[in-house]
């Protein structure tokens, strides 16, 4: 399916990320946003609110994070594709209502633009110490598709991939921001309506008295239907069965959370999205997301003008984490680098897929700046220097 | 060309962000260059402490804080003293020379003072100090084309004022260019 060209902006434009962020969900066909105004995501609604009378949508600030949250998700039960928008604290109160999506499989998107907490914290300065809520947030065991973007052309290509990914596998999607990110202006470019992808909702073929929202198709993951059309559904964040109504006990319990959880974790390689550089005989490998990754590879270009071979895995999607590229990797390079505006989030999950097969170093940064390039530098020559001796001796 | 660092610092409510703006789209649009602006402000609408940070690059830009600028513009006495320890060795400093005092600068330093709230004022309007500035860095800098700069500005400005700011940019640019001539 392709975007209603009248909506695009296609073009060049010089913008920031939360600008890219609301063109990318115009462009999806997100047509329903309701948010409560929080830095550094504020711009994001903003232009939303000036955008969508133009296109047809509709925004609508709401008194607080919980009901923007949950209005969201009513909007995408009405039809429409749906966001909330938010930053922090904003997000720790939606934390409720991504437990209900996920539990109702709704194809709802969650932007969170990552700043210096917890708390109020640092409300226009940037960090990434969300990326542990974006996986274990709300109570229960749930999973979700968490995307990190680190420029503003991302930000606008990931928003549409968020929708993307959240209609596919009927799971609430969060993109990731942080306000560096959100806040920073380059050069965007909107590409005509042809070449861009964007997936319809999966809505059944079936028959109302045939139809069960919460059949699984092969993929694991069930169909909707139109509101309207004459099906008569049941949507409950109560364990249910397959036609949604409660069931509760142990059995429908364990059938329904561990397909919840299987239909991420079994389409993970579809879902996957990296990108590497240099990584061929890389004796040290530098693991970054968001904003992060870009002060990384300056200081991956400082390391190799000292003629250390080093090599690049960015996560484009954190989570689903990539378990079996990171295990294979810890395989190949002497030792693993991860920094990350936090004190220590993703470096668990790096840690816990090398399972001890080399060196992992953590350059951590409480949030409030980003780190500068010559600790992420620092960290890749003891690395070099400390890591696995076999490994080093191959590459070198 | 390597990464040409740029800072702008003055006072919310001069077009701080929005010169900065200008002059990133100049350089992303239309000269086929690649731009990363920063921007950094308070939480008060008008009157504080301002900056941008844009850098200018052939390549790709990678880390996206300016660390070491090459050229300094400053409208506030404050962001003069704040951001001159931070301009480069041979660095271009280009300042409002009615609102900031430079006093002695460091013999390397590379001063062009430009009137620039009172020339706006000239033209009936003092908040197109920003694009007099815009100007005024255009023709000393040389980092963005004029023609570049003209289209952002009408790309950027309220349709109604374009006609004002692009003679603001013009007064400016012109100041610029008759200073360097003279040098």
């Amino acid at each position: 399916m392709r975007p209603d060209p009248n909506c695009l902006m296609t073009g060049r434009l010089f913008i920031d990320g939360d600008h890219a962020c609301s063109e990318g969900a115009i462009a999806a066909g997100c047509r329903f946003a309701a948010g409560y105004p929080i830095t550094p995501s504020t711009e994001i609604i903003e232009r939303l609110a000036l955008r969508f009378p133009l296109v047809g949508g509709t925004f609508i600030q709401m008194e607080d994070e919980l009901a923007a949250s949950i209005t969201a998700i009513g909007a995408v039960w009405g039809g429409a594709k749906a966001l909330c928008v938010t930053s922090g604290p904003g997000f720790s109160l939606m934390m409720e209502h991504l437990g209900y999506a996920a539990m109702t499989e709704t194809p709802v998107v969650f932007v969170d633009v990552q700043r210096g907490g917890p708390s109020t914290g640092l409300p226009t300065l940037p960090a990434q110490a969300d990326m542990m809520q974006a996986r274990f947030g709300p109570h229960g065991d749930c999973r979700f598709i968490a995307l990190c973007p680190n420029s503003p052309q991302e930000c606008f290509d990931l928003t549409i991939e968020a929708f993307n990914l959240a209609e596919r596998y009927r799971v609430p999607v969060l993109l990731m921001m942080d306000e560096v990110v959100g806040h920073m202006t380059e050069r965007v470019v909107i590409p005509p309506a042809d070449a861009i992808d964007i997936e319809p909702r999966r809505y059944t073929d079936r028959a109302p008295g045939d139809f069960r929202l919460f059949e699984p198709r092969e993929d694991l993951v069930p169909d909707m239907c139109r509101a309207g059309q004459g099906h008569r559904v049941h949507v409950t964040g109560l364990t249910h069965d397959e036609r949604g109504y409660p069931v509760l006990n142990a059995a429908a319990q364990d059938r329904l959370i561990r397909r919840l959880r299987d239909k991420i974790e079994k389409n993970a390689d579809r879902i996957i999205r990296l990108e590497e550089k240099g990584l061929e005989g890389a004796s040290v490998a530098v693991i970054s997301y968001g904003i992060t990754s870009r002060v990384a590879e300056r200081a991956i270009e400082l390391a190799r003008a000292a003629g250390v071979q080093v090599g690049s895995l960015r996560l484009i999607t954190a989570w689903p984490f990539p378990a079996d590229r990171v295990r294979r990797l810890a395989q190949e390079v002497a030792a693993i680098v991860v920094p990350e505006l936090n004190l220590g989030q993703m470096v668990l999950e790096v840690e816990r897929a090398v399972a001890g097969a080399c060196p992992v170093i953590s350059v951590d940064h409480a949030g409030g700046a980003v780190h500068p390039p010559e600790r992420i530098l620092d960290a890749i020559l003891r690395a070099a220097k400390e890591g696995r001796p076999s490994s080093l001796g191959r590459s070198a | 060309m390597a990464s040409r660092e740029i800072k702008i610092g003055g006072l919310g409510g001069q077009g701080v962000i929005m010169a900065a703006m200008i002059l990133g789209k100049a350089a992303a649009l239309h000269d086929e260059k690649f731009a990363t602006m920063i921007q950094a402000f308070g939480p008060e609408a008008r009157g504080a402490a301002c900056s941008a940070q844009l850098i200018i690059d052939e390549a790709p830009i990678l880390y996206p804080y300016v660390l070491a600028p090459e050229f300094l513009v400053t409208l506030s006495q404050d962001a003069f003293r704040q951001f001159l320890p931070e301009l480069v060795e041979g660095g271009v400093l280009l300042y409002d020379e009615d609102l900031v005092q430079i006093g002695d600068l460091p013999a390397t330093v590379r001063a062009f003072g430009v009137p620039a709230t009172r020339l706006a004022e000239s033209l009936g309007r003092k908040q197109v100090l920003n694009l007099i500035v815009v100007g005024f860095f255009t023709a000393i800098t040389g980092l963005v084309s004029e023609d570049a700069a003209r289209a952002a500005i009408r790309e950027t400005v309220p349709p109604s004022t374009t006609a004002l700011n692009l003679r603001a940019f013009e007064l400016g640019f012109s100041h610029g260019h008759a200073l360097l001539s003279r040098r």
